[in-house]
């Protein structure tokens, strides 16, 4: 027997498109900024356009950041967030071994989605890694390059707008593999497919209890 | 998690808390200021014209009057004594390249209808000067847009002033006052029509807004000669001196933001050592500035190629071990 359990409210929804959609511009148009050659490469977008694209779709991408923080602060969306000390690194330690042995056995998931846990805790771990650590500095660091007036100087003899650089592209590319990963751990559901149309209609379908 | 929001919070506002922007002040003063204490064996001799060239008021005894005349200098006759010593030139005395006819006073009135020096008459030739390719850079002249001016009155002199011109970008320690210093030059006629004027018909140009299409153009102002993308690369002279029409300007990007800059040939090429500095891909620019696109590093991109593999690898595995039965 399953259930359906209403998880992702509207907002959260629309958000997480807008953002999947932003983050693809801004890898595509990132790559094509740093990689452009002398004469464009196929599948590069030229240098102005993936300039200007890239500005565009990180406004946004911020825009739409900042209601992601507001929302989670303003809605019970943002409890799922909590991290928790106790049992920390064994919860951690458990779903591990589930993704690398007991997933192949066929055993039930360590952590089940409820109403109170949206994610299971490697999940939550990697989530609020991504959503206040990297993305954070990846849009601090991506303001500096797009201010380069208000980034400072030096810092420790090292030009500021290298080390911003430096950071920018570090956390851009922890969270493009951050996609690659979330994309595929998306295809883990009861069907390959049935946690994306989840995204989409808001309802996930639960396993009840015996 | 609040741990977090102020690691991250301090992190990017210690980073980006200063005012101060990375490129130079507007004010820079002359280039390259010369520690030397240089003293030049003509100083006495040049300070009998300095007496009235090196400032805007001058004196001289009118024997018809019978008194001493106050005077105010025409600003062109005007020579910087302090530029002067700093410039090129230093060494010479005024008479190297003015006739010294002008010891005289008041000057003889058919001395202004001479013919000046050209940077030829003195540097071409000469084994002392072959470094400098003098030759090619008359014949980079020849090609350039400014020689067509040549009727009207362009000269060397135009860009070199001789009183005060001073290589700079050959050993500059600070490329942005180079940069700086090499512009103004162009903006002496470009963005002050009256010299304009002297040499061309055409109507106020207004350079801001001809640059409007330039992303961030105040960066690229303070961060680039006006030469880069107007002037033809030539590797064998310092600095090109074909000056192209506008309609072949550089204006695409990648032209700079490219693995194979551009910048590489012009603005860095005394700089240039080597293929790359701790990674980076013409790295020399990272000590004056950073270009997006010319600047990545080899080591990084390796690094992220490889983890980038690992984790498609992983990927697959894990596919296979799921579809196993």
């Amino acid at each position: 027997m399953s259930k359906k359990i209403y998880l992702y409210p509207g907002w959260i929804r629309i958000w997480h498109i807008l953002n999947t959609l932003m983050f693809i511009i801004l890898i595509v148009t990132g790559i094509s900024m740093q990689y452009t050659g002398r004469k464009d490469h196929l599948l590069m977008v030229g240098f102005v356009r993936a300039v200007r694209w890239h500005n565009i779709a990180a406004i946004i991408l911020i825009i739409n950041y900042i209601i992601f923080v507001a929302g989670n602060i303003i809605t019970k969306n943002g409890k799922y967030y909590r991290l928790k000390k106790q049992n920390f690194w064994s919860d951690l330690w458990i779903q591990m071994r589930y993704y690398t042995s007991g997933m192949f056995k066929k055993e039930k998931p360590p952590f089940p989605v409820t109403e109170v846990r949206k994610f299971n805790p490697l999940q939550k771990f990697i989530y609020v890694l991504a959503m206040y650590v990297a993305l954070p500095l990846l849009i601090i660091s991506g303001i500096g390059l797009l201010l380069p007036d208000i980034t400072i100087n030096k810092l420790f003899g090292v030009s500021g707008l290298v080390l911003t650089d430096f950071l920018h592209i570090a956390m851009a590319f922890l969270l493009s593999v951050f996609f690659i990963v979330h994309i595929y751990t998306c295809t883990l559901g009861s069907k390959p497919l049935s946690l994306f149309g989840e995204i989409i209609s808001g309802y996930h379908e639960a396993e009840e209890e015996e | 998690m609040k741990f977090f929001f102020a690691l991250i919070l301090f992190t990017g506002l210690s980073t980006y808390c200063s005012p101060v922007a990375v490129f130079i002040s507007e004010k820079a003063g002359p280039i390259g200021k010369d520690t030397s204490l240089y003293i030049s064996p003509f100083r006495e001799k040049n300070e009998r014209c300095f007496k009235c060239h090196g400032q805007g008021r001058y004196e001289y005894t009118n024997e018809n009057l019978g008194r001493q005349v106050k005077s105010l200098m025409f600003p062109q006759g005007i020579i910087d004594r302090n530029k002067f010593y700093i410039a090129n030139h230093k060494s010479f005395s005024c008479t190297d390249c003015h006739s010294e006819d002008y010891t005289k006073f008041p000057h003889p009135g058919q001395l202004r209808m001479g013919m000046s020096n050209n940077c030829l008459d003195c540097h071409g030739g000469d084994e002392k000067f072959a470094k400098f390719k003098f030759e090619e850079i008359d014949s980079d002249y020849r090609k350039s847009v400014h020689f067509k001016l040549e009727d009207e009155g362009f000269t060397c002199w135009s860009c070199h002033n001789p009183h005060e011109y001073k290589i700079s970008i050959r050993d500059s320690k600070n490329l942005k006052e180079t940069i700086l210093y090499d512009n103004n030059i162009c903006l002496d006629c470009h963005s002050n029509y009256n010299r304009f004027q002297l040499l061309s018909d055409k109507g106020e140009v207004n350079i801001m807004k001809k640059h409007d299409w330039l992303p961030d153009q105040a960066a690229h102002f303070k961060s680039v000669r006006c030469i880069e993308c107007h002037s033809a690369i030539n590797d064998s002279v310092l600095v090109s001196h074909q000056i192209m029409p506008k309609e072949n300007a550089v204006r695409k990007c990648n032209e700079c933001h490219s693995k194979n800059s551009l910048l590489m040939s012009s603005l860095y090429k005394f700089q240039y050592q080597g293929k790359s500095k701790a990674g980076f891909l013409n790295g020399i620019i990272l000590n004056q500035s950073y270009v997006i696109g010319a600047n990545r590093n080899e080591y990084l991109e390796w690094i992220s190629f490889v983890i980038f593999t690992i984790v498609l690898i992983v990927i697959g595995i894990h596919v296979f071990l799921r579809m196993r039965k």
